[in-house]
């Protein structure tokens, strides 16, 4: 049996959990829902959802058909620098968004580093949807390395010699046996990824701009609406909760479990 | 367990420093300024202070509408200065002096040093294929440029539409956007870009009121209006206001 805790500990507790619960609240309390159909079926509401849809969902794919491959060298390769390509892949999560909006913009805008000579082959990201979606890409790209790398590091790698025991190639084992096991970390990286390329904001405003249809994503619409239409922003901070809530859900065996393992 | 009280109450103690440091403080102000005013409010803190025992004025610049709806949302400030009359409207009048208006400014058209893309008209700005960046409709400086957009019967298609005038000037100023249309004193300020004038006809005089919500903040309104505030004013470009009738 565990013992009581001490009281200090549930009063600060209360207090943490009060700070995470009350903001939820209030968004839940005030949000005008009567109007929420309403609102919502409003053409440049669904715009932006599309959109952040559309951005979304290509920057948490991208992040793992990049991200994954990365996990796996950091996993499994040992070399020289390991250390500095870790804190590279996992800098995002701690580098303010917009500074890593400002970093993309002087990287790969039409005068940027590597930029410039994208426009010389005629890709030039600044402004474009396809701006938002590296924008997100930079930000989500961190949870799909972690994750994959916890998953690679968690399997039994008996089961990757039998299989070059049995004669399987490295590309057969990865594809047969690695991959398949890893489907659970694939699915858990697929969906942190995609919630945090969907709150994107701060890289996103400074790399890729804000033009409704083509780069205003969701949590633009919410910050430039609080202004005009607070009513519309609180909707669409409540769809925004929803999906992250629902993500939440889903995911909620996976950490339980993984933190138990530990 | 008595570290974590004597924490508990140095957090406390720490807040309520903080809280009591802004806009009821005997010395220190607080102002709410437009993002276009921010280099030559930045000049007024050292004059301002050095003419009230010691004041310290702090600035919050942003978009004019962003100020108004923190301010709807609660935060305190002693002054607020807009970059239109219509943006300080949605300031409940109970709880705020007249508006008084302090300084004109003019829009330009703000382009890449050299002007490379030979800019000299707003009808230029309708060139298929130049990025052209405008503040959002609820930024005064996007309200004023589609203004004198619609004077000239010019239609633009931006492709950004930035939540202050200082991003228009950043995207500008880095070369990412080709155009956009500032104030006047944001080019002079802003060492990267080039200011293409708009003439008169089509040009739209943007007008700065300012109102005290303090007592304390009157100090600052009646700065504005002194000749050593607005010679600094001068010195940054903004125009003298229009002659009260």
């Amino acid at each position: 049996m565990k013992s009581r805790p001490p009281v200090a500990i549930l009063v600060l507790a209360s207090a943490a959990l009060a700070l995470l619960a009350v903001p939820v609240a209030g968004l839940v309390a005030r949000a005008p829902w009567s109007q929420l159909g309403h609102e919502l079926g409003a053409s440049d509401v669904r715009d932006a959802m599309g959109l952040s849809l559309l951005t979304s969902l290509s920057a948490a794919g991208l992040a793992l058909v990049l991200g994954a491959p990365l996990a796996w060298v950091l996993a499994r390769v040992d070399f020289r620098g390991k250390a500095i390509v870790r804190a590279l892949a996992l800098l995002p999560l701690v580098l303010p968004p917009v500074v890593g909006g400002v970093a993309l913009l002087l990287a790969l805008g039409r005068n940027g580093l590597v930029g410039s000579w994208l426009a010389h082959v005629g890709v030039v990201l600044p402004f474009t949807t396809a701006g938002a979606i590296v924008a997100e890409l930079f930000v989500a790209l961190p949870f799909a390395v972690i994750t994959v790398e916890a998953g690679v590091r968690g399997l039994d790698e008996r089961l990757e010699e039998a299989a070059a025991t049995l004669g399987a190639g490295t590309w057969l084992t990865l594809r047969r046996v690695v991959l398949p096991a890893l489907v659970p970390a694939l699915g858990a990286a697929a969906a942190l990824c995609w919630a945090r390329a969907l709150g994107e904001f701060g890289a996103t405003i400074t790399f890729a701009g804000n033009l409704p249809g083509r780069t205003q994503t969701l949590p633009l619409a919410v910050y430039l609406e609080l202004q005009q239409r607070p009513g519309v922003a609180e909707l669409l901070s409540l769809v925004l909760l929803a999906v992250s809530i629902a993500v939440l859900f889903l995911m909620r065996g996976r950490w339980l479990t993984s933190a138990r393992r530990r | 367990m008595r570290r974590i009280g004597v924490l508990v109450v140095v957090a406390v103690v720490a807040s309520a420093c903080a809280a009591g440091g802004g806009a009821g403080s005997r010395h220190r102000l607080t102002v709410f300024a437009a993002a276009s005013l921010g280099d030559a409010f930045g000049a007024m803190a050292k004059p301002f202070a050095d003419a009230h025992d010691g004041y310290a004025v702090t600035f919050s610049f942003a978009g004019s509408q962003q100020l108004v709806a923190q301010l709807q949302q609660g935060a305190k400030a002693d002054a607020l200065a807009t970059a239109d009359r219509q943006t300080m409207d949605a300031v409940p009048a109970g709880g705020r002096t007249a508006p008084y208006v302090f300084a004109g400014n003019r829009l330009v058209i703000a382009v890449s040093r050299g002007n490379p893309h030979q800019i000299h008209t707003l009808a230029d700005l309708a060139r298929p294929g130049l990025k052209v960046v405008l503040a959002a409709p609820a930024v005064p400086a996007g309200k004023y440029a589609r203004q004198a957009l619609t004077k000239a019967h010019v239609s633009v298609s931006p492709v950004s539409l930035e939540d202050s005038v200082e991003g228009v000037v950043t995207k500008v100023g880095l070369g990412e956007a080709d155009a956009g249309i500032v104030y006047a004193t944001d080019a002079t300020a802003a060492r990267n870009v080039d200011a293409v004038a708009i003439p008169d006809a089509q040009n739209v005089l943007a007008e700065y009121p300012v109102t005290a919500l303090t007592p304390a903040g009157r100090q600052f309104v009646a700065f504005l209006r002194s000749t050593t505030g607005q010679a600094i004013l001068r010195r940054f470009g903004f125009l003298p206001p229009p002659a009260t009738p």
